[in-house]
């Protein structure tokens, strides 16, 4: 066990864990941020991802200790208003069916839209298909990225 | 449909009472009488709704939410009669109750179907009450009176009152004894499009689900079921798992284990760290030898009767020719994203529920056998599911929970890795087929015969499936081989693959005839439509109406350069579905470009998230047919996770064109008949390509380069 101080959505916060507990469960479990979710455990699906010093991580295989003193960026600190704007055309189009996985989704558009405010088809395949959507909610998902872009979402 | 006037004829309406604080207030139940106190002056006609003086309007969905869209579908159909302005809707998720509601499931898309008159006369009947309580005060005839946007106006005197103005006092009448519906004509929110509920929740990270439970006190359980299918626990030497930091206890039941945490991770840990011995299953499964029992059934044995019209031996028989091919389907999990998950609190006198369940009665009658308390002791919670596919149906993780709680004696919310999900069985049903197709002299199809052999009772098939009705001999059996692997139903029981396996066969018979594949259809539903052959379930007249759209939209016969076109129709869950998928193959290398979808579903309630399960739906079909495979080696699942057990990914969905039929029937399912034609007509579509005829799945598992 070891402390580590992590800065979640702006704020330091202060943890006591095993330096090889996946980032993944210091979230959910002990700081109670449960937009990030448990999917596989082993980097497959994306459902767990979050922005490390804005580049998107699976949680579920990063240890805590390897994100020490860094910023983290969680689903829930995307925007402070809820307003960023894959979230708006999320909404607008309509996205998600059962939402598990819509988080992990969010995560890396918004890591892609700020590496590559205008994507092409191919970048987009390219930059999500690490993220599993059960539901088939697919085709929404690229529609509201590609909305999001043409509005300047880097903006 | 025209107006109706309606008989409300439930078992028990009732009351009047004057509530806490002087406000009366009025509540009534389906099922039995009671006296619903309530926050003085809030307007609370009956289970499904209730309306505040603010007018705020809480419309309540009494069904569990798993993607489907129930929690928005629902309430529409209720505001649509109450003639709400959707801007004051809030909507809430009832727990389960089985005296105020009918029917609190999640399964074969049947919710709206089964559930459509009774949320629209819960609608109606408080429009009706609130229109009495305006005509009341205003001294008019309520027929003189008009409702909009949550609003009554009497239009020949220009008043008007809002729903929240009028909730007290409507509170303070009695009920109508019958209620008139609209005509489907007026409707102004039924077959619009409409955000789901909890959308604004889920792209903020808020939404809760099960798996995100945690309340004071509780701890967080792994599960470990049997590595192989079929094992028995034997001993658990907990030494190891208990040294981990975090780790609390470790309970154990028949064929379980669980590690109890007071974090996920250390109980992932400590369930890694079990030293377990298992009791050998009585045989060591494999799919090589389920294969090789299927084969030796459908050859040896005397299968079941599942359908016989005519004759079919005789008529096989003297058949001119006889076309014959075998087919075959692996196992499949699920694979919810939500890991499978339950919390549950079992103390001396009572038990909570909470979690992702398909069907919360199940899991309320189950936690009374296994705790013997009464069910009224038992309260069930559902929350929002992140994905089941049928696999929630079950009630074994329920039983973790409660076992665990009862044992441990605190709160638990127990998960399963995913990789407990893969080796724990419960899949759906690998199965093979033998279909033998008789042809006469002037080149008919008189016998069509399906052998079919798998492992649950009934059969992984669905004997009432078209071409029946179109066939004089037609007859459909099922061979049972016992195995310990657990099976449950998976998105569209047997019609999942089902439609895959009649739409190709049917396309090997046309081909050997040298028909067109969908005229050779339309001809065989021509023949069902006018002169049948037996009792069919479907009718042949609305499956003519989805091909010949399907056709019209994918200028069928004329696909884009370099694409070759598939075509399938399905009658599943009360609905009708055809697809044309365009595909190419090159160098084997299967891609889908697009799949045009037409749907009769009859009364479109969310046009969104109509729109949201075909498109999902026709993606599930696809990729389940292309990558699914869950094969079984030594008795144990060979897939574990998501590595080697493919999903489909963003970059192989086809673009989807999706178009609802205008028809004047009643709402049917939509959660799962979009599935059943999607490989159907991809497999269809790669014949056209190759020449290759898919006869085993998933579709990667055969040579396309031919």
């Amino acid at each position: 066990m070891a402390q580590f101080k992590l800065i979640v959505n702006g704020e330091t916060r202060t943890v006591e864990a095993d330096p090889n507990m996946p980032l993944l469960w210091v979230l959910r479990d002990l700081l109670g941020l449960t937009g990030t979710k448990y999917g596989c455990g082993m980097s497959q699906c994306g459902t767990c991802t979050v922005h490390l010093n804005s580049a998107p991580i699976r949680t579920c295989m990063f240890p805590v200790s390897a994100a020490a003193n860094q910023s983290i960026t969680t689903i829930e600190g995307l925007s402070p208003t809820g307003d960023h704007p894959l979230q708006v055309t999320w909404r607008e189009m309509d996205v998600p069916q059962c939402g598990y996985c819509q988080g992990g989704q969010i995560m890396s558009a918004a890591a892609l839209l700020q590496s590559n405010p205008e994507p092409t088809d191919e970048d987009i395949d390219a930059a999500m298909t690490g993220n599993i959507c059960r539901c088939g909610t697919y085709l929404r998902i690229k529609a509201a990225i590609k909305l999001a872009a043409q509005r300047g979402a880097a903006q | 449909m025209s107006a109706e006037s309606t008989q409300l004829n439930r078992r028990a309406f009732l009351k009047l009472s004057t509530a806490v604080g002087g406000g009366l207030m009025l509540g009534f139940r389906w099922g039995a009488a009671e006296v619903v106190p309530a926050k003085p002056a809030t307007f609370k006609p009956n289970a499904f709704l209730r309306i505040a003086p603010s007018g705020s309007v809480t419309l309540l969905n009494q069904n569990p939410e798993i993607g489907q869209g129930i929690k928005t579908a629902f309430p529409m159909i209720i505001g649509e009669e109450l003639d709400v302005d959707w801007a004051d809707v809030v909507i809430e998720q009832a727990p389960l109750d089985t005296e105020a509601y009918e029917r609190q499931v999640a399964a074969g898309s049947g919710a709206i179907r089964t559930t459509y008159q009774t949320l629209r006369e819960a609608g109606a009947s408080a429009r009706a009450l609130l229109v009495a309580a305006a005509a009341q005060q205003w001294g008019v005839a309520p027929q003189s009176c008009r409702t909009a946007k949550s609003v009554v106006t009497h239009p020949p005197s220009g008043r008007s009152l809002t729903y929240g103005e009028l909730a007290d006092a409507a509170g303070k009448l009695p009920l109508p004894r019958s209620v008139t519906l609209k005509s489907t004509k007026d409707f102004s929110l039924l077959g619009t499009r409409v955000r789901g509920t909890d959308v604004p929740k889920i792209v903020t990270g808020e939404q809760r689900y099960g798996i995100d439970t945690k309340t004071p006190g509780m701890l967080y359980g792994a599960i470990t079921n049997p590595p192989e299918h079929g094992q028995k626990l034997g001993s658990v030497d907990d030494t190891a798992a208990l040294k981990v930091p975090g780790v609390v206890k470790v309970v154990s039941w028949p064929d379980k284990v669980c590690v109890l945490a007071t974090h996920t991770y250390a109980a992932f840990l400590g369930k890694d760290a079990l030293k377990i011995e298992w009791e050998a299953a009585a045989v060591r499964e494999s799919t090589a030898r389920l294969s090789q029992a299927f084969a030796d059934a459908i050859a040896n044995g005397s299968g079941e009767h599942r359908r016989r019209v005519g004759n079919v031996e005789r008529a096989l028989d003297g058949a001119d020719r006889v076309i014959e091919a075998t087919y075959e389907v692996p196992f499949l999990p699920h694979a919810p994203m939500e890991p499978i998950n339950m919390y549950a609190d079992v103390k001396a006198d009572s038990v909570h529920l909470l979690g992702p369940m398909q069907t919360p009665a199940n899991a309320r009658q189950l936690t009374s056998q296994l705790t013997g308390l009464p069910e009224t002791k038992i309260t069930t919670e559902m929350t929002r599911i992140g994905g089941g596919f049928g696999r929630r149906l079950k009630t074994d993780f329920v039983e973790d929970a409660v076992q665990a709680s009862r044992l441990a004696g605190t709160p638990v919310n127990i998960v399963w890795k995913r990789e407990e999900e893969m080796i724990g069985g419960n899949f759906r049903p690998a199965a093979l087929y033998h279909y033998r197709a008789g042809i006469d002299s002037q080149g008919r199809l008189i016998a069509w015969h399906l052998k079919s052999a798998s492992i649950t009772g009934r059969g992984a098939i669905v004997p009432t499936n078209f071409p029946n009705g179109a066939v004089p001999h037609f007859q459909v059996d099922n061979h049972r081989v016992r195995s310990a692997i657990t099976t449950a139903a998976w998105r569209s029981p047997n019609h999942n693959v089902c439609a895959m396996l009649d739409q190709s066969f049917l396309e090997e018979v046309g081909y050997a005839l040298g028909k067109e594949p969908l005229a050779f259809r339309l001809e065989l539903l021509r023949q069902a439509e006018t002169d049948p052959y037996g009792n069919i379930n479907y009718e042949p007249a609305r499956l003519r109406g989805v091909l010949e759209e399907v056709a019209k939209m994918a200028d069928w016969g004329n696909p884009p350069a370099g694409r070759f076109q598939g075509i399938a129709a399905h009658y599943s869950h009360h609905s009708y579905v055809a697809q044309v998928a365009e595909v190419s193959v090159t160098e084997g290398n299967l891609e889908v470009h697009k799949v045009y979808c037409a749907a009769d579903c009859g009364q479109v309630i969310n046009l969104s998230g109509a729109e949201n399960q075909c498109q999902g739906g026709i993606i599930d079909g696809i990729g389940a047919a292309w990558f699914g495979d869950m094969p079984i080696v030594d008795g144990a699942s060979a897939n574990t996770n998501f590595h080697t057990y493919r999903l489909i990914r963003m970059n192989e969905v086809p673009e989807i064109e999706t178009k609802f039929l205008k028809t004047d029937y009643p709402p049917t399912g939509l959660g799962e008949p979009a599935l059943p034609p999607a490989s159907a007509a991809v497999a269809n579509a790669i014949f056209a390509a190759t020449g290759v005829r898919i006869r085993k799945l998933p579709f990667n598992a055969n040579d396309l380069a031919g």
